[in-house]
């Protein structure tokens, strides 16, 4: 049997379960067989209002990578914000610069906190190296002012959300752009100072305690070149 | 009910109200007082809502609590029970004894919401008028033998006595870890938990978000949140239900970890919370 018959025996499964569980079941392995052909369908399935099988759908499309980006991009679901918040959320763990528009769109105006906080946290965890080097340094800027706006959302967690991406844009642009990265900082220690929430201060702290220790090893490799900062643990198995 | 929880959480204050009005405080004081009921009934909502405390608000919402114009069908009192809902989100003590009174109402969702409110006031002096409700479900220390016994809004009862610490009557809780309904279960063992800290009770909750029912996983990692039971955040994250309310109930586990170490340093536990909430954003 090919590749192609196993996904179509496998994409029939996904359309033919009667019960939550085995939706499940049939989208996780179809997600874990990791067949092109199947993006379609586990997108579909990020609008099943199953959570599970919504997580799996996207742990599928994130290990897609790259293949699943434009029919994520095309297909997000203008109408669902449920599945348009899992559409995002798979956009921000592939990291495609192709995404920034639509993440950026998402992360400052969309009405469902759950879009905007995933979004948020994708603009953390783009891909610098696919962008042409002499549009790195604009892009970035670009991202850190939305940043910044997104840091006074009402919600706490998108707050939360907008902490975690100021901290890898603080490393990522810490020898590049020294200037951006003080901003980082100041608005992180604005943040500390004046948020109401608890949750988003103690995430404040953590997000200084890991910067921090960059620029400590910064001092000792100041030649290293920050093409690609590491990319957040973003757990596995099921979310 | 099988409304998403997002559509509660995505009404933001700065959000337009599809189709409630925007109001001014003095509105919404002044429509407690409409001969539109329903404007009293939302503007009772409005001002709990906004965390409108104002003494204005406050006396306007305590009065609201004796109204008789209102009533449903069944005898029941809306604004009654908007108006116990927002007394305890403004956090003010003066509704503590009116709030007690309406633990004897007829209308049981009065009841519950008087208890919730008191819960969120933090006032120990409502404990006794609690126990004598709660010893409603109760012969000596069992269960009364009619079961489901639904007569009372047990699990905010057990809730409320767990939150404000009624260590001396825990005997009296106990027993509902068998009541056949399960959300009064998790409310018993969520209370026994603050009641005693002993982990048998935060497991009892960490079983129950393996369960096979979205509801009640729910309602398990909002106890889980309230009581900050840190061995539970792995299966918190793990359980099947929607991120926002795993990254609620993680918050709760992480600020408890926050201000229960006096340190300023964050602790493992506090930074193992953080790993997890970051993969669920």
């Amino acid at each position: 049997m090919n590749n192609s018959d196993l996904a179509q025996i496998l994409i029939r499964a996904v359309e033919e379960a009667d019960s939550s569980d085995r939706l499940l079941d049939a989208v996780q392995e179809l997600a874990a067989a990791g067949i092109e052909e199947s993006v379609p369908t586990l997108i579909a399935a990020l609008g099943y209002n199953n959570p599970g099988a919504a997580v799996a759908a996207v742990d599928g499309l994130i290990a897609m990578g790259e293949a699943a980006v434009s029919p994520l991009l095309e297909l997000i679901d203008d109408y669902n914000y449920g599945a348009r918040a899992w559409a995002i959320r798979a956009l921000a763990g592939i990291g495609d610069i192709r995404a920034l528009d639509t993440l950026l769109e998402a992360a400052k105006t969309d009405f469902s906190l759950s879009v905007r906080r995933a979004a948020t946290r994708g603009l953390g965890t783009l891909r610098w190296h696919q962008l042409p080097p002499d549009q790195v340094e604009s892009v970035q800027t670009q991202v850190l002012e939305a940043l910044l706006l997104i840091s006074q959302d009402p919600e706490w967690v998108v707050r939360y959300a907008a902490v975690t991406s100021l901290e890898t844009l603080a490393i990522a642009i810490a020898v590049t752009l020294p200037d951006q990265a003080s901003q980082i900082t100041n608005q992180l220690q604005q943040i500390l100072d004046t948020d109401a929430d608890l949750g988003v201060r103690t995430r404040v702290k953590f997000a200084q305690e890991k910067i921090q220790q960059q620029q400590h090893q910064e001092v000792f490799a100041p030649k290293r070149k920050l093409q690609d900062t590491e990319v957040p643990y973003r757990g596995g198995g099921r979310r | 009910m099988n409304s998403s929880p997002q559509k509660f959480e995505d009404l933001s204050p700065t959000g337009d109200f599809a189709n409630g009005e925007s109001l001014t405080v003095e509105q919404a004081i002044a429509n407690l007082e409409s001969a539109d009921l329903g404007l009293r009934f939302y503007a009772a909502w409005w001002l709990g809502r906004f965390r409108i405390g104002e003494p204005a608000a406050v006396t306007a919402l305590i009065k609201a609590l004796e109204d008789e114009a209102d009533r449903t069908p069944e005898g029941g009192y809306p604004l009654r029970r908007n108006a116990a809902r927002a007394l305890g989100k403004l956090g003010d003590r003066q509704a503590v004894s009116p709030l007690i009174v309406c633990l004897d109402c007829s209308d049981f969702y009065v009841r519950e919401a008087a208890a919730q409110s008191l819960e969120m006031l933090g006032d120990p002096v409502c404990i006794p008028a609690l126990i004598k409700l709660l010893a409603v479900g109760l012969q000596g220390e069992q269960l009364t033998s009619k079961q489901p016994d639904l007569s009372q809004p047990y699990d905010a009862i057990l809730e409320a006595l767990g939150t404000l610490r009624a260590t001396k009557f825990i005997s009296l809780v106990k027993p509902f870890l068998e009541h056949p309904i399960e959300l009064v279960q998790y409310a018993a063992a969520r209370a026994m938990y603050q009641l005693t800290q002993e982990p048998v009770y935060g497991e009892r909750l960490v079983q129950a978000l393996a369960g096979e029912k979205l509801q009640l996983r729910r309602a398990v990692l909002a106890d889980l949140g309230a009581i900050g039971y840190l061995p539970a955040a792995d299966a918190i994250a793990q359980t099947l239900a929607e991120n926002s309310l795993k990254l609620i109930s993680l918050k709760g586990l992480l600020e408890h970890q926050v201000s229960h170490t006096g340190t300023s340093t964050l602790s493992p536990g506090a930074i193992k919370v953080m790993n997890l909430m970051d993969s669920l954003l």
